[in-house]
């Protein structure tokens, strides 16, 4: 299994460079979900993958019981995807104004600017 | 957009999605929910409304600015960070009043938090949506 | 247990969460920004005065053990980072009173400058991998804003590609981290770095992976080789409060944390550190050559942050040294020169913005004549300019001597040559600017309108405070030195940091 999303972490990556290096700016966006998708997943693979239980507490316990999943990666990926939600939605922002300003999404007119 | 099925439905959903929102934020307290899903949820239902019926109109339902509420939002945060300091523990220690109060349950100090991270969701959302929606 | 760690976050956040509340309140929202950045160089003060002997000041937050939350915690590199964080803010805060045109500010530049501080003083004091990514991301999302505010042609075009290149560089710090918890089970710094330790005996290629992993994502956020050409595109666009705080505070949060990653968090990647000398030297000679064919002052001023990146990770990277004293010399000096570097690019990109209010123009073939109809502002550009190429007896010279001296002792010959150079560089595009924009006759009979009294004291009165502090730090080097020294050894001695900051839960 973990092989498995190996490789579809690959490919995530690999989608993601190809549409950062299109020169519209919409498939940058596309570009950057892809790649955050991406690491998001290649954290939750490392951190491991169990069937455990859910890491709670009992009442009148202080560790959670044995063979329970680490709640830790998990935790990561949805402050990492709640980070990437809100980076992404300022960067659609962030294109809309430029199309607007710029009257095109292409990226290679966005050169002109660099002497 | 004019369709009249999706105004009214907006406008019937509107006010059931925001309470469902904040029974949503009260359970996550130890259930799942929780104030960035509830934020979420109140988020989606005025960004239906504002594609139903414009963000115009949307910014007049909602009364106040998206950023105000954002603003309020970290400053319940930051209250809550300083509440434990006030109480002579940790920064952002979870303190819980020893009185319940009816519907509510105990209130508490993480609670306080949680509301601020529904308001910033709210506020921040709103306000990139209304600025996507508008030209 | 103090307080004092989380203040150089909760200062800025509050100050930020206030001005989001004032929205439409101009008046309110300039005093909560002169207020805030105050209180966060008053925090700063408090926390080096507390850890200049030595000490490391932790704080679990939320109160609980270093394994299961996150721990604040302030060593003295630390407590300098925050209190020039807060210097600058301050400064930024003060010029902008006057230099930031109206619908910029009613567009939230306090708020998000107050965010974007919050993000970067979060950094300086962290000692959670994660948490460190956080703010970084906090920062971003401020700087993000800041750098858009406005929206002209070039600046939309500038954000795009600084917002473009530091979400990839998010992107691989998170897999580090995520990596990193996989392989350690633990994110707190001090915990790392221990078991990282033992670890590496047994998949040194592991370790390394995630040392380039870590290197790359911090590389970009600092802009160097081959990381570099965002920079200028980008920092030279905004006005130039938002470029001067920039310029000052982050790519330094890069150098930061290279700094605390590749000392104590990774103390077993040393023998592979020769790759930072020659990204270094590469950057330095890079930036500076840049820089020399540029005619627009920002773009100027923008490659020499790139080439004085150069120095600092030349500085990080001669810390391989087996020779204690060079290692202590090399880090003694990567800390004295980010602090002088701090102050001096942000004071010169704030002249950069006088020169602009008094002739109308960035480029330096329309400016002109100012050595004559300003001379205090020719004074308080050549404090900075001189220092910033090294020359005696200002800030920059010690920083610059301390790099060499360490370089000399362990040998790299290439690097010290590369060193003197780009300094040499730096002298000549400084006089360029002195030339073009002092000294020759102004192009025109000034067409453009001379700003009032109180805008000009606005923004004079930051410049002239941070080129006092150039001059005093050059004049008596002995307390940074001492605190740079005072910082070094806490680098130089991952465990006792470890241990300090992980607590005692083993």
């Amino acid at each position: 299994m973990a092989g498995l999303l190996a490789i579809l972490v690959g490919v995530l990556f690999g989608a993601g460079v190809y549409l950062l290096l299109r020169r519209s700016l919409i498939r940058l966006i596309f570009g950057l979900a892809l790649i955050s998708h991406a690491v998001n997943l290649l954290v939750f693979t490392t951190g491991g993958l169990v069937r455990g239980n859910p890491p709670l507490v009992p009442p009148e316990a202080q560790v959670p019981p044995a063979g329970h999943a680490d709640p830790i990666p998990q935790a990561l990926v949805l402050t990492a995807i709640v980070i990437g939600f809100g980076l992404l939605a300022f960067t659609c922002v962030l294109v809309k104004q430029v199309v607007k300003t710029l009257g095109t999404d292409d990226t290679d007119s966005m050169r002109a600017n660099e002497e | 957009m004019s369709s009249v099925i999706l105004r009214t439905a907006t406008r019937l959903l509107l006010p059931l999605l925001l309470v469902f929102s904040a029974f949503i934020l009260l359970r996550g307290h130890n259930e799942p929910g929780g104030g960035f899903i509830g934020g979420l949820l109140s988020a989606g239902a005025l960004s239906a409304y504002a594609l139903a019926w414009g963000p115009a109109e949307a910014r007049r339902v909602l009364r106040v600015d998206p950023r105000t509420l954002l603003g309020a939002g970290l400053l319940c945060v930051c209250a809550a960070a300083f509440a434990g300091i006030a109480a002579g523990r940790e920064v952002l220690t979870g303190l819980w009043a020893p009185f319940e109060v009816p519907g509510l349950g105990k209130v508490s100090t993480v609670l306080l938090f949680d509301l601020g991270v529904h308001l910033g969701v709210v506020g921040a959302t709103l306000s990139i949506l209304f600025n996507l929606g508008e030209d | 247990m103090s307080l004092l760690p989380a203040l150089p976050v909760l200062v800025p956040l509050s100050a930020a969460a206030l001005s989001f509340a004032a929205w439409k309140r101009l008046a309110v929202q300039q005093a909560i920004g002169v207020a805030g950045t105050g209180g966060l160089l008053a925090a700063g003060v408090a926390l080096l005065a507390k850890t200049a002997g030595g000490a490391v000041l932790v704080l679990p937050v939320g109160g609980w053990p270093a394994r299961f939350g996150i721990a604040l915690a302030a060593d003295t590199l630390s407590a300098i980072m925050v209190l020039l964080a807060g210097l600058m803010g301050l400064a930024v805060a003060v010029y902008a009173l006057a230099d930031v045109d109206r619908p910029r500010k009613a567009f939230g530049f306090y708020p998000f400058l107050h965010l974007m501080l919050a993000g970067v003083a979060g950094s300086f004091v962290t000692a959670d991998m994660f948490n460190m990514y956080v703010w970084f991301e906090v920062m971003l999302l401020g700087s993000f804003v800041l750098l858009a505010l406005g929206g002209e042609r070039d600046q939309m075009a500038g954000a795009m590609k600084y917002v473009t290149l530091n979400l990839i560089g998010s992107a691989l710090f998170l897999s580090a981290a995520g990596v990193l918890y996989a392989v350690t089970k633990t994110l707190n710094m001090g915990e790392v770095s221990t078991r990282l330790a033992l670890i590496a005996g047994h998949h040194p290629h592991l370790v390394l992976a995630l040392g380039a992993l870590f290197l790359t994502s911090f590389a970009i956020k600092a802009g160097l080789f081959p990381f570099t050409f965002w920079l200028p595109a980008s920092y030279a666009t905004p006005p130039v409060a938002v470029s001067a705080v920039f310029a000052g505070l982050l790519t330094k949060v890069g150098v930061y944390a290279l700094l605390r990653t590749f000392t104590v968090v990774f103390p077993v990647m040393e023998r592979n550190f020769r790759i930072l000398l020659l990204l270094a030297g590469i950057t330095m000679v890079l930036g500076v050559l840049g820089a020399v064919s540029r005619f627009e002052i920002r773009k100027i001023l923008s490659f020499h942050i790139i080439s004085q990146i150069g120095y600092m990770v030349a500085a990080l990277g001669l810390s391989i040294s087996p020779d204690p004293e060079i290692r202590r010399l090399a880090l003694a000096g990567a800390v004295f020169y980010i602090a002088h570097h701090i102050v001096v690019k942000t004071n010169l990109f704030l002249v950069g913005g006088v020169i602009r209010r008094l002739t109308g123009s960035f480029d330096l073939k329309r400016t002109g004549g100012l050595a004559k109809s300003a001379p205090w502002l020719a004074v308080l550009f050549l404090i900075p300019a001189l220092s910033l190429a090294g020359v005696p007896p200002l800030s920059g010279f010690w920083a610059k001597l301390m790099v060499i001296r360490a370089g000399l002792s362990a040998g790299e010959w290439l690097l010290v040559a590369a060193a003197i150079a780009a300094g040499l560089l730096t002298l000549i595009s400084m006089v360029k600017i002195w030339n073009e924009a002092f000294w020759k006759p102004a192009p025109s009979p000034a067409p453009h309108p001379r700003p009032g009294r109180g805008t000009l004291l606005a923004m004079t009165a930051p410049i002239a405070v941070l080129a006092l502090v150039t001059v005093l730090i050059g004049l008596w080097p002995q307390p940074l030195l001492d605190v740079a020294g005072r910082a070094a050894d806490q680098l130089l001695d991952p465990a006792g940091w470890a241990k300090a900051v992980a607590g005692d839960l083993r």
